[in-house]
């Protein structure tokens, strides 16, 4: 357990979704199934208008500038803030093959896209695959240690807790109804 | 120095101690029985456990026990939910994006 904290559980339809930090690694596994096929899963993660449709948890908003889907291509964008704050970040293709997987290495950059040395660059892995209908993706982001995890994981606590006001606010809203 | 959890279960040896010591409250000597190591370098991993407050100490007659703190732990497992939520979230979001999708392809 402590290898691999672990959390599984079915999504609504009963669609997986599984969720592993592997400390032995270094690194984070997601699973999730979608119900769609394949090639419209594809383009949702590999269409800038589409992937900025859902990329960033509201109230957050993805905005990508440049995306060049093809190895050696990039993707420049920003999560922006309900305050206006822009954080940048740029994702490397390394690895594409259409429809079956994509490799990229992820980093945060400023609004120039120079590289933040001291924020972590992180290695990440696609596959898709599709079963009567329903689309699986696997997602797995391999970091340099974990104090690299860590410093993701700090980031993604501020989003978290945006998020946790954004719920606190829609529960309100319908309370006031 | 700043001590981290993350750092503290970064070494494989030190996470074996942990799974040891989550089963019962162990002296250095009955740790350092389960390791091709030295008791030393047992003794090191336990300093630095015991700065991250992963374990504690505690004398029972002339022998010191090592035992887990597990609130400690479960402040990893709240990191860990936090980024698990935002995935959570953004796969909800593409699941809406989605049906939108095939509505409109239907149409």
């Amino acid at each position: 357990m402590l290898n691999e904290e672990k959390s599984s559980h079915v999504a609504g339809n009963n669609l997986l979704f599984d969720f592993t930090v592997d400390e032995s690694t270094n690194s984070v596994l997601i699973t999730r199934e979608f119900d769609a096929e394949l090639s419209l899963v594809w383009d949702a993660f590999t269409k800038q208008e589409m992937l900025d449709q859902w990329w960033a948890p509201k109230p957050l908003v993805s905005k990508t500038k440049v995306m060049n889907f093809e190895a050696g291509g990039r993707r420049f964008y920003a999560i922006v803030w309900p305050e206006g704050q822009e954080y940048w970040g740029v994702e490397k293709y390394t690895l594409i093959n259409p429809k079956t997987s994509i490799k990229y290495l992820a980093s945060f950059t400023d609004k120039n896209e120079n590289i933040n040395a001291e924020l972590p660059t992180s290695e990440w892995e696609l596959n898709f695959s599709e079963q009567n209908g329903i689309t699986k993706v696997s997602i797995s982001v391999y970091f340099e240690s974990l104090e690299e995890l860590q410093k993701m994981i700090e980031m993604g606590f501020k989003e978290g807790f945006t998020m946790t006001i954004n719920e606190l606010e829609n529960l309100l809203s319908t309370l006031n109804k | 120095m700043r001590r981290d959890i993350f750092q503290a279960i970064a070494d494989p040896t030190r996470r074996a101690i942990i799974a040891l010591i989550a089963l019962q409250a162990l002296t250095p000597n009955a740790i350092a029985n389960n390791f091709n190591t030295t008791r030393q370098a047992v003794s090191k991993h336990l300093r630095i456990l015991t700065e991250c407050e992963l374990v504690k100490q505690e004398q029972k007659g002339r022998e010191i026990y090592y035992s887990l703190e597990i609130d400690k732990m479960k402040e990893i497992d709240k990191w860990l939910e936090q980024y698990r939520k935002i995935w959570e979230t953004r796969f909800t979001q593409l699941d809406n994006l989605l049906s939108t999708m095939k509505r409109n392809k239907k149409c």
